[in-house]
């Protein structure tokens, strides 16, 4: 968002790709659970929710049913709360089944340092205990602080830690999907 | 948004909004078998009540601890306050034990200015009612209610008009609603006999009104405040009964009402007083609904003063 014009932006996916990737998203998840059933996909605010959602329509689609979805907040739970200002909360929906004995795939849309997924493991001991957990990302770009990995990704993205990635979704900004990288200061 | 909460006038009405939606959200913990969240852990909160209140304290607690926050409750009676030690004192006493929020409720209008002023103690201070001066998060969560039910739980009250009848003089509610509900939009009529009335209420924010039928077909929402006993023998109005039937709500002004229109009470209500068994107990009244609303408010309010650090805004 109104990047710095010396700053270079290098589109990395565009919006072919990203739909791409979250077909093949939809195949894997299903192809490593033996179908959709027991099945939850639970977006991460803000970025995660729309991905969740597309993610859960291709498998909808593809198997023909009717996964079971919703929205994580995890604000509550990050680590880096008292750093910071305080932030306004996001929405948390479960579907009314519950966590419970359920597989639950957790969908954000870029895996950096991993404590926001730590965040969503605390979160979801809140509401239940499910069968198990993964993690699927639109893009991974490294640099992990803590011991978690990805068991569906996107994009494999090498960066530095100057760089920052940027996901820009059309639910959400109104502008055509796409991720880029840029250099900034910031 | 400022560092304490004193006064309702502390909300902008971006404040007040995202304290509003905050609590939204926080509702639905109340909803789940684990009502805990982490946020607070490590915190210190100290209740510091100089006047009884059992339902106010209750809340702020269950609010604290829901958050995880540790709970220290000092109540004046018992304590060294009664032997005569300073505001001062007791506040030097609780910085060194480390308090990082102290809810206060004083007798006194002013108590928590001072508290969040003077440098005794460098923790947030949250007004529990001072006085017959201010009770903001009882306004937080009437506007709350008010909006849950009104406005589908978001955005602002624009266009509502909310009636606040009874001892408008000594109530710190009152004061604190006028100031909330016209930030959020609103329109606050305050209706009393001319007595229970304070000077300048010509400048207070809304409208006022000495006759409770002139207003009640225009109302979206009445709040009715307790009548206090003591208030009663002070010669404010003749007797209990005259006040009942001038201001008090019955089934009959009920009827006047529109069919959505709110029944609140901050209580605890004098039933057969200020409002009837029967309007207490019907369908347009949120009394109990308010009770719970309370907690989820003040977890709202105690996270977004103590959750994070620095301003909130600050890194929009």
């Amino acid at each position: 968002m109104g990047a710095n014009s010396r700053n270079s932006v290098r589109v990395v996916l565009e919006s072919s790709d990203i739909s791409r990737a979250l077909s093949r998203i939809a195949h894997e998840i299903l192809e490593n659970n033996k179908g959709s059933k027991d099945l939850i996909i639970l977006g991460i605010p803000s970025r995660g929710v729309p991905l969740a959602k597309r993610v859960a329509e291709k498998i909808n689609e593809i198997e023909n049913t009717h996964v079971g979805f919703g929205s994580l907040d995890i604000t509550m739970f990050r680590d880096d709360l008292r750093l910071r200002p305080p932030r306004a909360l996001a929405h948390t929906e479960i579907p009314e089944t519950g966590i419970d004995h359920k597989i639950v795939v957790l969908v954000d849309d870029v895996l950096f340092s991993g404590r926001t997924i730590r965040a969503a493991l605390d979160a979801l001991n809140e509401l239940g205990r499910p069968k198990m957990v993964q993690v699927a990302v639109l893009v991974d770009r490294g640099h992990r602080e803590l011991p978690i990995r990805a068991d569906y990704v996107g994009k494999n993205l090498p960066t530095s830690l100057t760089e920052n990635v940027q996901v820009v979704l059309k639910d959400l900004d109104g502008q055509e999907d796409q991720v880029t990288i840029s250099v900034g200061d910031k | 948004m400022n560092k304490h909460l004193i006064s309702a006038a502390d909300l902008t009405t971006e404040d007040a909004i995202l304290v509003l939606d905050t609590a939204r959200e926080l509702a639905q913990i109340s909803d789940r078998p684990m009502k805990k969240l982490p946020t607070l852990r490590g915190r210190t909160v100290v209740n510091l009540f100089f006047e009884d209140s059992t339902r106010t304290r209750i809340s702020f607690e269950a609010a604290a601890k829901r958050l995880s926050a540790d709970v220290i409750n000092f109540s004046a009676k018992g304590s060294s306050v009664s032997k005569g030690e300073s505001l001062k004192d007791t506040a030097q006493t609780l910085h060194a034990m480390g308090a990082d929020a102290v809810v206060i409720r004083h007798a006194s209008s002013g108590a928590p200015e001072l508290l969040a002023t003077k440098n005794w103690i460098d923790a947030v201070v949250i007004n529990a009612g001072d006085g017959t001066h201010e009770h903001p998060t009882q306004a937080l969560l009437d506007c709350y209610t008010i909006r849950k039910h009104l406005k589908n739980n978001d955005g602002n009250l624009a266009g509502l008009k909310i009636a606040i009848v009874g001892d408008i003089l000594h109530s710190r509610v009152a004061r604190s609603n006028a100031i909330l509900l016209k930030t959020l939009g609103a329109t606050p009529i305050m209706v009393a006999p001319p007595t229970l009335l304070p000077v300048g209420i010509e400048n207070w924010p809304g409208e006022f009104s000495y006759n409770l039928e002139d207003v009640l077909s225009e109302i979206d929402g009445i709040i009715m405040l307790r009548v206090q006993q003591e208030r009663m023998n002070a010669a404010y109005f003749p007797t209990a009964r005259e006040y009942s039937r001038n201001y008090g709500l019955t089934s009959n002004r009920l009827a006047k009402m529109k069919p959505t229109a709110l029944v609140m009470h901050p209580g605890p209500m004098n039933r057969g007083m200020e409002i009837t068994a029967e309007v207490a107990d019907s369908k347009n009244s949120v009394i109990v609904e308010q009770v719970a609303n309370g907690v989820i408010v003040r977890m709202a309010v105690m996270y977004l003063l103590l959750g994070g650090s620095g301003e909130m805004g600050e890194n929009k």
